[in-house]
């Protein structure tokens, strides 16, 4: 008996640290910055386990039942812990408060337990035999979590089944407690109802959980996904590599929280540095808020009008801690306006002219994309334009499809408007294409803002040069009714690929 | 065989019997599946377009007495183009004082629409082809409603929003889909060859004028070459004619089918030959700022101009009115005597004269004997089927993007056109497909008379397990399918019709009494439509002086 409940130290001891990895690799995964993350978990972790043990001179009386209660707890919650945190990113909007929380909980529970085990076993065992004995287990155990976590179980198994594995072990402690001393425990019915019931959950848990998370897109990222959604529009997708967030929407990578900054500044400060005292901007797509970052570094802004379709993506990006962090909480400044509105049809009733407009859409990959290319999109665009106003295009990769950033050229010249093509090198995606376009004659800017990381006044010059594998000639225009651009695009970025 | 399954150890008896088991439990329920009539799904819709009923009124002649007599200049009967476009030449010209009479509770005819809270969509006529040099009164109107914004190097400048959209038309065809409508892959060689040749003369033919100096086969019809050696082709079937050329490539004869069905609602064996190649060789149209195969759409498709038209007059258009006597009036000119459907009463109006913009075959029951001898037809108009269907998600499939134009090779239906497809929102998944089947298998009558029988679940399953066939778990996404049938739906220019003698004298007035429909040319489109309209009304300004 008294081996068989040393045994169980050494599985609650190795249920204990799991928890506190998965803890800590979801907080990487999900708020960034793994090394602040492992370590508030590891401390919170710590110190709960600390005021479990406190806690634990509290309880005098049926020792047995209170640690086959704290067994079942323990294994329901770490159970849970890696789903709850999953499912719940997109709704709380202090993931911080919840993932701490459940920290809080397995940590006291799992700091009562050895505690307890001790005060079982004190009358079996010498006390230096006892302390020897006990720690002897819960060190091993901790050894083998740390081995098998990221050797065997996170790849294998992934973070929300092992969480629901190891939650069934802490159950099966408990269970197997109470068969041994079922003699001596009152509420023994109870208890055993409880640890059956909480069993077949997290068993279902286990067998189910892809079904639940339905991240089914894993196998298609290199990267962990930690979030994502069928939004009424498109599917988004959150994935954590080790160094990087990045954002897919239909499986199409829009950033890399590692490089962003540098699409972001290329894309925000050539066009508005030029201006003098602008006041109205206006960005067409960016639901992310990392074109506004930028904008909002011009003090004399006075309103930004967002138009992205998709309120789900404005409401991630404008709720969640990981994401406003990253955009440095653009979206929820006052002088910034969402619109969730079709681009196309806002532009084609919008009365306000702009002084600075951004065109941040996804690349022209099918003809529903491809209408916001051609050039009936950039005569609404002419329409919303101040006298001196500016407008950006993202204008795809004029390495990979040289032919199609060409055409954007051409489609926008046909519009009257003088252009002013440009490209930068983000790792992430290459080398990027942009073209500024405007009514009168472009002046590139010798002043941009202070505290930038990647721009100053000789890159921006040099981006103006084109290499000659970047030139092609091309005069087509695209239009609604012939949509070379997708034809055209879809034909570059197939050849690349093979 | 039979000693492999003597030879099952308990083993592989353990795994293939269940296996086994729940293979027949499966095949055994998907049979059944096909055979109980709780096979049929419910879909959520109806059949809509109630003017049959109203119509079959006639047939009874019985209408209450006429209780009030007003007066009007010219009454229209019929508000389908025809009917619209006389109002519109005359308004034009300055006369104000007609009246048209249509028996539906919309009009449009042929060109009408619905909607609901995904998208407008047709009811039929979904498209115009660019106007050729002869369409004058088409490119008036185009030019009247802003369609033509302008001229530029001699080419008209259209409004790119109602330019079709590019992709415009995908072929589903071996397993994949397709651009373009005509077989491209996996063809013999030599079946190729054909398929060149014959668009090849057929665009000869398009550029190619008669020895009378005027184009061989333009739009309208009548302004066509007369020339024999062309006209002679009226004679022969379109099949006949692909016969004559040795043309016999299943995958060209199937396009030449299937255009036929398009714009005709009859196959290639029942079509004229000269009608088959009036279809290929007769768009000439051109615009400064699109290819010459442009079209110009909408999403409720001629819907549009349907409205654009009524918004012009809509004082002088009534509703729920049958006129079931038109007779002479003693005292001069003509009277009309009308059944108000909703009111259920009787009045008379007298007019000098009534251009009848009706289907022929309903002016024997209206027309009184003693205005002359009314001229039928002697070409078959088909039944149609024409259904709505809302889905949650767009259907792409296997191949090229969703079109415009969507049409299954295997298919007897003519495909599905995108209701959304003008549309300028780029992420919106749900849409509503137009699907159009031609009730071709029987003679028209016999057809007409069963799709009548029809109700809403036959015709809804039977659109939903076509669409399956192209789009494999189509189904799932439906939430509405709403069904309309065409009863006469468009007028087939079939043997001999075209440049007989039977449609010159059905283009002849009755005294006052004008014809204005599409039976008139035997082409049932908008711009014919349109010119018959036109036709008409310039009579009556004639004789007015």
């Amino acid at each position: 008996m008294q081996l068989l409940l040393l045994l169980s130290v050494f599985v609650i001891a190795t249920c204990g640290l799991i928890y506190e990895l998965i803890a800590g690799t979801l907080a990487s995964y999900l708020l960034g910055d793994s090394i602040t993350q492992f370590s508030t978990i590891i401390g919170v972790y710590l110190f709960s386990m600390g005021i479990g043990s406190y806690l634990s001179k509290f309880i005098t009386k049926n020792l047995i039942g209170v640690f086959i209660q704290v067994e079942i707890l323990i294994g329901l919650i770490g159970g849970l812990s890696a789903t709850i945190l999953f499912v719940s990113f997109e709704y709380v909007t202090s993931f911080r408060i919840l993932l701490y929380g459940i920290v809080c909980l397995t940590g006291t529970f799992v700091g009562l337990e050895i505690p307890l085990l001790m005060r079982i076993l004190e009358k079996k065992y010498e006390f230096k035999e006892l302390v020897s004995k006990v720690f002897t287990f819960d060190y091993i155990g901790a050894l083998l979590a740390s081995i098998l976590f990221p050797l065997v179980l996170v790849p294998h198994l992934g973070l929300v089944r092992t969480a629901f594995m190891f939650g069934i072990l802490n159950v099966l402690v408990g269970l197997w407690t109470i068969f041994i001393f079922k003699e001596t425990i009152p509420y023994l019915r109870f208890l055993k109802g409880e640890a059956i019931a909480i069993l077949l959950v997290l068993t279902a848990g286990f067998v189910y959980s892809d079904r639940i998370l339905s991240f089914s897109e894993s196998n298609s990222y290199p990267d962990t996904v930690i979030y994502s959604k069928s939004t009424k529009y498109q599917r988004m997708v959150l994935t954590k590599g080790p160094n990087d967030l990045r954002l897919f929407l239909n499986g199409n990578l829009q950033f890399s929280s590692r490089d962003e900054y540098r699409y972001h500044e290329a894309l925000v400060h050539v066009g508005l540095a030029s201006l003098t005292d602008p006041k109205r901007v206006l960005v067409l797509g960016g639901g992310d808020g990392l074109a506004i970052r930028e904008v909002l570094k011009y003090p004399t802004v006075e309103k930004i009008t967002l138009v992205d379709l998709d309120p789900d993506m404005t409401k991630l990006f404008k709720g969640h801690d990981a994401l406003t962090d990253l955009n440095q909480d653009a979206l929820s400044s006052s002088k910034v306006e969402i619109v969730n509105e079709d681009a196309f049809i806002w532009l084609k009733s919008n009365q306000v002219k702009y002084d600075f407009i951004i065109v941040d859409l996804p690349d022209p990959s099918n003809f529903s994309i491809g209408k916001l290319y051609t050039n009936t999109f950039y005569q609404s665009v002419k329409s919303s334009m101040a006298p001196a106003a500016v407008v950006v295009v993202q204008s795809t990769s004029p390495y990979v499809a040289k032919k199609s950033f060409w055409t954007v050229d051409a489609t926008l010249k046909s519009t009257g408007l003088k252009t002013t093509p440009y490209h930068v090198f983000v790792p992430a995606f290459g080398d990027w294409g942009y073209i500024i376009a405007t009514a009168h004659e472009f002046v590139v800017p010798t002043q941009l803002p202070a505290g930038l990381k990647f721009l100053n006044a000789d890159v921006v010059s040099s981006m103006l040069v084109f290499p000659e594998d970047m030139t092609v000639e091309s005069s087509q225009v695209n239009k609604l009714n012939n949509q070379v651009l997708v034809r055209i695009f879809d034909e570059e970025w197939a050849n690349y690929v093979q | 065989m039979f000693s492999r399954i003597s030879r099952l150890t308990r083993r592989e008896f353990l795994v293939y019997g269940p296996l086994s088991i729940a293979g027949l439990i499966g095949a055994v329920s998907g049979i059944k599946h096909y055979l109980s009539p709780s096979s049929l799904q419910k879909f959520k819709g109806s059949i809509v377009g109630a003017n049959a009923k109203v119509g079959h009124l006639m047939r009874t002649g019985k209408f209450p007495a006429v209780v009030t007599t007003s007066s009007v200049e010219t009454v229209i009967v019929g508000g389908g183009v025809a009917g619209l476009s006389s109002a519109w030449w005359l308004q034009k010209h300055g006369h104000q004082d007609f009246l048209l009479l249509e028996l539906d509770t919309q009009v449009g005819g042929n060109s009408q629409s619905g909607s609901n809270e995904v998208s407008r969509y047709p009811w039929g006529a979904h498209y115009l082809p660019l106007p050729g040099p002869e369409a004058v009164y088409v490119k008036a109107l185009l030019e009247e409603l802003k369609v033509i914004k302008g001229d530029h190097n001699g080419s008209p400048v259209y409004d790119e929003y109602y330019l079709c959209a590019d992709p415009g038309e995908r072929l589903y065809f071996q397993g994949r889909w397709h651009e373009g409508l005509i077989p491209q892959t996996g063809i013999p060689p030599a079946d190729e060859i054909q398929h060149q040749e014959f668009l090849g003369l057929m665009k000869e033919y398009s550029h190619r004028r008669g020895g009378d100096g005027k184009f061989l086969f333009t739009i309208p019809v009548d302004r066509s070459s007369q020339d024999e050696e062309f006209t002679r082709l009226d004679k022969i079937s379109m099949t006949q004619f692909l016969d004559s050329r040795g043309w016999t490539a299943p995958t060209l004869r199937w396009y030449v089918d299937y255009c036929c069905k398009d714009d005709y609602g009859q196959a290639a064996k029942d079509v004229s030959a000269w009608a088959g190649i009036h279809y290929f060789a007769s768009r000439s149209g051109k615009a400064d700022n699109a290819g010459k195969e442009s079209v110009l759409t909408w999403p409720e498709g001629n819907g549009w101009l349907v409205k654009k038209l009524e918004e012009k007059f809509p004082e002088k258009i009534k509703k729920s009115s049958l006129a079931f006597n038109i007779q002479k009036n003693p005292d001069g000119g003509l009277f009309v005597d009308t059944y108000d459907v909703t009111g259920k009463t009787s009045s008379r109006i007298l007019a000098k004269n009534v251009i009848y913009a009706a289907p022929r075959f309903t002016a024997k029951y209206s027309v009184h004997p003693t205005l002359g001898k009314l001229t039928q037809p002697q070409t078959s108009s088909t039944p149609w089927l024409v259904a709505n269907v809302t889905v949650t998600h767009r259907p792409e499939g296997r191949g090229h993007e969703l079109a415009w134009d969507n049409v299954s090779y295997y298919s007897p239906s003519l495909g599905y056109i995108v209701a959304t497809h003008q549309a300028l929102s780029h992420l919106k998944k749900e849409t509503v497909l137009t699907y159009y089947l031609p009730l071709t298998d029987e003679a028209p009558a016999v057809a007409r008379v069963k799709a009548f029988q029809r109700d809403h679940s036959y015709w809804s399953n039977l659109v939903a397990a076509d669409l399956e066939k192209m789009h494999p778990g189509i189904t799932q996404t439906i939430t509405a399918i709403d069904a309309w049938v065409w009863g006469h739906g468009m007028v087939g220019p079939g043997v001999g019709y075209l440049w007989g003698e039977n449609r010159k004298e059905m283009q002849q007035s009755l005294g006052d009494l004008h014809f204005a429909h599409t039976e008139m040319s035997g082409i049932s489109i908008f711009e014919e439509a349109q010119y018959r309209g036109v036709m008409a009304a310039k009579k009556v300004l004639e004789r007015r002086g």
